[in-house]
């Protein structure tokens, strides 16, 4: 091959590397400045509604004022009732999974069944919720029925995360321990959920993430239009931010009137989001750290 | 009575014949060394002495393996308790992410051992004849991983040794350390011999040469000869043999 051909051809090589990651980096800066547009127009128009009267008294003057306190405890007795209800089970199954269930027909089935339960829309285990909880059991709408029915909904990613944290710890871990004449529960207990730790808890935040904000399982078992008093049992019926949002955006008494609190609860919102995803990274980074792995 | 001895041991990874009618017999305080080409199923051999080869699917296992007199595959056998009379040191090192004193101590507390006194006096006893003591007295509250490759090796041996075994299972120890920490080891190793049987897989001839008292060469799944170190690699009655520590193959 002449220098020539040869120069040419690294020419071409070098101008379509250069296209590609131009495209690359066009398509990522894309979706970044979406999303950081979203953040900017909520931040901007709920920012001015933020303040600690708001965060912290019942809505008033049909929810065109004071604040959203009732919604804000709700949604943290949802995320608490959710997660004491999903995170044991979720994880306990991961590890059956993982651990003990050996590869073959029955673990691909399971797997297929928790992938296809992580895709049902959530509107469908709202209604799967109220049937069950809400009439069958007769819980009523109530803290407990929308917990278990947020939990139901998260409990697919806490079995997979959970899984895929324990599938990340190396075998050598497990081998070393078994050469000593540990117990494979022992190994579990000792070496393996230690090490998984860290991952199991950020999906156990993300999860967080994801049911702080849904409406749709909550709608009909156990948010309150408007309820400005706190819950005093699990068998009370709350008010919750994502349904609060939806009612004052779209069925409160005035609508116009309603608009700052509106973006207001969506920051609030957001922020609980965001700040459990940073929660998250935060824990991970530190047991990474001091695990050195 | 040989501490530990195969007879006729034949093993099945499904449809691939690793281990192909293997006899041999090791006495106590003496250190073999199984060597041979890769693939050769030298370490496949080591590890049904604590039946590690339990934990791989599909494995097949013929012939009896006899340690102190008893089958260890018969029914009666605990796998946890054997595994505690036998230990076992792998090749790359794995230590536990946990502090230095709690992964000597880790055997003890899953053997049902909680004295803390006792735990105390054993995981110094351990890193001592591990040779690690002298280096890590003064952290042993810091993270294994704080460790170079070689202490962590030696660490890894103190974990073996706390538990008090009488056989140690050496796969490769030295692969993955440099020339100095290899020397340790091997120092260590010779050491050991006093108070334990040590079986050692290893890829390197001189070091076979340098610590063991009897070699065993496996080739393609078969025992082709074992005899005393000095009789393997200064007159070899195979071929085979003197062909692989000639470097001809391997």
């Amino acid at each position: 091959m002449t220098t020539d051909k040869a120069h040419k051809i690294l020419k071409r090589k070098k101008l379509s590397q250069s296209i590609a990651f131009s495209i690359f980096a066009l398509i990522t800066a894309v979706v970044v400045l979406i999303l950081l547009g979203i953040l900017y127009f909520i931040f901007v128009r709920g920012f001015p509604a933020l303040s600690w009267k708001f965060l912290t008294t019942m809505p008033t003057d049909g929810m065109t004022d004071g604040g959203i306190y009732p919604a804000i405890i709700g949604t943290f007795c949802l995320i608490g009732g959710s997660m004491l209800f999903a995170f044991p089970i979720g994880v306990l199954s991961g590890i059956y999974l993982n651990e003990y269930l050996l590869d073959g027909k029955l673990k691909n089935f399971i797997n297929m069944m928790t992938n296809n339960l992580a895709g049902v829309p959530s509107i469908v285990f709202g209604l799967f919720g109220m049937a069950l909880f809400v009439n069958k059991l007769k819980f009523g709408d109530s803290i407990l029925a929308g917990s278990l029915t947020l939990g139901l909904l998260a409990l697919p990613v806490i079995i997979r995360t959970t899984e895929e944290a324990l599938k990340s710890v190396d075998d050598a871990f497990r081998i070393a321990s078994y050469a000593l004449g540990a117990s494979k529960l022992q190994t579990i207990r000792k070496v393996v959920l230690p090490i998984a730790f860290p991952n199991i808890l950020t999906g156990l935040i993300l999860s967080i993430g994801r049911v702080s904000g849904e409406t749709a399982p909550i709608l009909f078992t156990v948010a309150a239009y408007f309820l400005p008093k706190l819950p005093h049992s699990i068998y009370d019926q709350v008010m919750a931010l994502p349904y609060h949002l939806y009612v004052i955006c779209t069925s409160g008494t005035n609508i116009e009137a309603s608009r700052k609190m509106a973006y207001g609860t969506a920051l609030v919102l957001i922020l609980i989001v965001l700040i459990s995803n940073i929660l998250a990274g935060i824990i991970r980074n530190y047991y990474h750290k001091k695990n050195k792995i | 009575m040989a501490k530990l001895s195969a007879n006729k041991v034949n093993l099945y990874y499904g449809d691939h014949h690793a281990l192909k009618d293997v006899s041999l017999a090791m006495d106590h305080n003496t250190i073999t060394a199984f060597i041979g080409p890769s693939g050769c199923g030298k370490s496949t051999f080591l590890r049904l002495f604590n039946r590690m080869n339990d934990l791989i699917p599909h494995v097949k296992i013929e012939g009896e393996i006899i340690v102190d007199g008893e089958d260890i595959y018969s029914k009666q056998v605990s796998v946890d308790l054997l595994r505690k009379n036998i230990g076992m040191v792998f090749q790359k090192p794995n230590p536990f992410p946990k502090s230095i004193f709690e992964n000597v101590a880790y055997g003890l507390r899953v053997n049902g051992i909680s004295d803390k006194n006792f735990i105390i006096e054993r995981v110094e006893t351990s890193l001592k004849q591990a040779s690690l003591w002298e280096e890590v007295k003064d952290k042993l509250k810091k993270s294994a991983f704080e460790l170079s490759g070689g202490q962590q090796q030696r660490l890894c041996i103190a974990r073996a040794l706390a538990i008090e075994p009488s056989v140690v299972l050496m796969d490769e120890p030295t692969s993955a350390l440099d020339p100095l920490a290899t020397h340790k080891i091997e120092e260590l190793v010779f050491n050991l011999k006093e108070d334990y049987t040590i079986v050692i897989v290893t890829h390197n001839m001189q070091q076979a040469a340098r610590v063991s008292d009897k070699t065993a060469f496996f080739y393609l799944g078969e025992l082709i000869e074992y005899d005393d170190t000095n009789n393997i690699f200064t007159k070899p009655k195979e071929i085979t043999t003197q062909n692989y520590i000639t470097g001809r193959f391997g």
